[in-house]
């Protein structure tokens, strides 16, 4: 399947998380220097140039336990901190938001718009801050490079990746039943309405030829729809009116948001171990990015996604101080050892409050230690 | 003209890959296989005829003898050949094919695959038998590997490899009408519309080439020397094999065409796209006047389904099966 898969997964998950942070940091009152402080801090990693250096290195999609890994450390590059659990159901709400664009996306193509969409997001969001918005512009134009010579048959293929990825979840989202764009079995609505996409003819019409290549006959069929033409293209330049409203923020207008979850999370919690090639991706995108030593500054805050502290506090169960000292501790490992890459997320995982179903940190270090 | 029948159940979703449903009717046995892919494994069941016995069974992708590597599958086909039908999977390693009820692997292709990866993905898709002793094959680099089946065992041998399309190959299809006086035997069908027309033999022979537009042709089919293709843009085109003359065009559905299926002795055509419509159609030639005409029949919605797979059960199109992306069950409509 596609090989280039990963920086878009990236630039669009990582900007409905942003999206949701931002949300949640607004409905929590959180101070505009903490907030700017925050949203900097996350648009500079992610979208620092060796980040996106490793994710444009043609390679696989790999598990959702390695990308919510990635995503966490992104989120915890900045000042915040999130526990596992409020992290899970963040996780969950940007697959699905996500999902929800790949599936519904007009054209193959359009993938790129929705990615520029988010892009076009996140740029507002650092608007103040001119070295992030120069990140953002820089990987947007490596973006247009790299994926706008991509045939429609390439970019289906990448979409066809994707949809393999987020296939059988299917979370309901309070904001998507309440708008109709999910059903209450999770699953979303597809419309059969509205202009096609652009560069498709509406559906209806037969037309035959004769052997010289002249129409001879015409005739219309019954559709079942009712589409209307196609309206104007959306620009993929760096800037411009993008047309396609997937990927843009849905959570502009204050509403707490919650995720109902339907069933467990099935895929990826098997005991099974990360494969090596997923191990060393992990290893170099960690590498890139650095944790902000909470303790020291003494300005780390703590962002619910639930309504109340209580629920916080008992989501986390005993998780949330202990992420806060296994910050501590990756810091003082990265001062005593002068080890390698994989050693220190050996460290970073050992310390991460465990799973009740099993000890996958464990399997992943004596996994390391056979490498 | 149809109406919902009781739907199978299956293992697992279907993924959304093109042409994602495969049907083998065996009449002696009144029972019909079917196969859908999802990610890395396949999804098999047997159907009898009288609705009381379903048996499932999955298969993988898998090198033999390494146990850890499996890979994403593109596509599974039964292929039927006069003494034998056969079972082929094509993924990201290589291709794979089985007897026709799944239980053993009578032999496997490993694809060339770069030690680092490139941006170009590497896999096989599409896949047709043609006449009496040939598999043909697709790979993402525009190659076809054209198979030597012997008639019993596993003595299968890569004959031969065209290489005539530069872009991945989408689907292919041989000659289903059972004429023997149709010239072409094969067509294939690439990301960017090309179609390729294919003499059969020791060495396969290019009879023509229809250029595409860039537009991806997703699924393909060939009947009574009709070139029938589905594209992107939701339109069918119909084409002269071998002179490439276009006899029609439809403007058939409002999203990508993801799978194409004709009933030979009947003619009918049955196309299924993302935009949740499957739609039936009626094929006439006219041989005096050397045309085919398209005539609409049929229109069945599955509601917020993004259909991957649709296929007549039978030669004469008195039923047909439908797979959707996400969806867990194969889902059957018989003519009232």
């Amino acid at each position: 399947m596609s090989m280039r898969t990963l920086p878009l997964v990236f630039i669009n998950l990582g900007g409905e998380m942003l999206y949701i942070l931002d949300q949640r940091l607004r409905a929590h009152n959180t101070s505009e220097d903490n907030s700017d402080k925050v949203m900097n801090d996350i648009v500079g990693t992610m979208f620092s140039k060796a980040f996106m250096d490793e994710l444009l290195k043609p390679q696989q999609l790999y598990s959702h336990r390695t990308l919510k890994t990635v995503l966490t450390r992104l989120a915890h590059a900045s000042i915040m901190r999130l526990n596992p659990a409020s992290m899970d159901r963040l996780y969950e709400l940007m697959v699905m938001a996500f999902k929800h664009q790949v599936l519904l996306c007009p054209r193959p193509k359009d993938l790129l718009l929705i990615s520029y969409n988010h892009l076009d997001t996140v740029r507002e969001f650092v608007k103040d801050t001119p070295a992030a918005v120069n990140q953002v512009d820089e990987t947007h134009r490596r973006i247009i490079e790299t994926y706008g010579l991509l045939s429609e048959g390439e970019l289906q293929l990448l979409r066809q990746t994707l949809l393999i990825f987020f296939q059988d979840m299917h979370v309901r989202v309070s904001l998507f039943l309440k708008d109709k764009v999910q059903n209450p079995n999770g699953r979303f609505a597809l419309p059969a309405s509205g202009p096609v996409p652009h560069g498709i003819e509406v559906p209806g019409l037969i037309r035959m030829f004769n052997s010289k290549g002249r129409e001879v006959k015409r005739c219309e069929f019954p559709t079942g729809g009712s589409y209307s033409s196609s309206i104007r293209q959306g620009s993929f330049e760096l800037h411009g009116d993008r047309v396609v409203r997937l990927g843009r923020n849905m959570y502009s207008v204050c509403h707490p948001e919650e995720t109902h979850t339907s069933k467990p999370p099935s895929t990826d919690d098997s005991p099974n171990l990360l494969a090596k090639e997923e191990l060393n991706l992990l290893a170099r995108l960690m590498g890139c990015m650095k944790v902000e030593n909470v303790q020291r500054s003494g300005t780390g805050f703590r962002i619910n996604l639930f309504s109340t502290d209580k629920e916080e506090e008992e989501a986390g169960a005993s998780g949330a101080d202990d992420s806060m000292f296994g910050v501590i501790n990756i810091q003082a490992m990265q001062d005593v050892q002068a080890s390698t890459e994989l050693a220190r997320i050996a460290g970073e995982f050992a310390d991460l409050p465990e799973n009740p179903s099993g000890s996958k940190g464990d399997d992943l270090l004596a996994m390391m230690d056979d490498l | 003209m149809y109406h919902k029948e009781k739907s199978i159940q299956i293992k697992n979703s279907a993924s959304a890959l093109y042409n994602n449903l495969s049907v083998l009717r065996i009449a002696p046995r009144s029972l019909t296989y079917f196969t859908v892919v999802h990610a890395n494994v396949v999804n098999m069941v047997s159907a009898s005829w009288d609705g009381l016995n379903y048996s499932h069974r999955q298969l993988q992708s898998k090198e033999p003898n390494v146990a850890t590597s499996t890979s994403l599958i593109m596509q599974a086909a039964w292929c039927v050949l006069p003494s034998r039908d056969l079972l082929v999977l094509t993924s990201q390693k290589g291709i794979q094919m089985y007897e026709s009820d799944g239980s053993i692997m009578v032999y496997w292709h490993a694809l060339d695959t770069p030690e680092t990866p490139t941006a170009q993905a590497v896999f096989a898709r599409g896949i047709a038998a043609v006449r009496e002793k040939y598999i043909c094959v697709g790979v993402s680099s525009g190659a076809m590997l054209v198979f030597d089946i012997p008639t019993k065992g596993s003595n299968i041998t890569l004959a031969e490899v065209l290489e005539e399309h530069k872009e991945s190959i989408t689907d292919m299809a041989s000659e289903c009408s059972g004429s023997l006086e149709c010239i072409a035997d094969l067509v294939s069908a690439d990301d960017a519309g090309n179609l390729c027309v294919w003499k059969s033999g020791e060495e396969f022979q290019l009879l023509n080439k229809i250029p595409g537009f860039d537009m991806c042709c997703s699924s393909v089919k060939l009947w009574k020397g009709t070139v029938v293709a589905g594209y992107g843009t939701g339109q069918i085109r119909l084409y002269e094999a071998v002179t490439g003359i276009l006899h029609a065009e439809v403007s058939a559905h409002a999203r990508w065409i993801y799978s194409l299926d004709i009933a030979p002795f009947s003619g009918l055509l049955l196309s299924a796209a993302e935009d949740s419509l499957v739609r039936v159609w009626h094929l006439t030639q006219t041989p005096e006047t050397n045309s085919v005409e398209i005539a609409h029949m049929y229109n069945e919605c599955v509601t917020d389904t993004q259909i991957c797979g649709a296929k007549f059960c039978d030669g004469d199109g008195y039923a047909f099966a439908v797979t959707g992306y996400d969806l867990s069950e194969i889902i059957r409509y018989t003519q009232t």
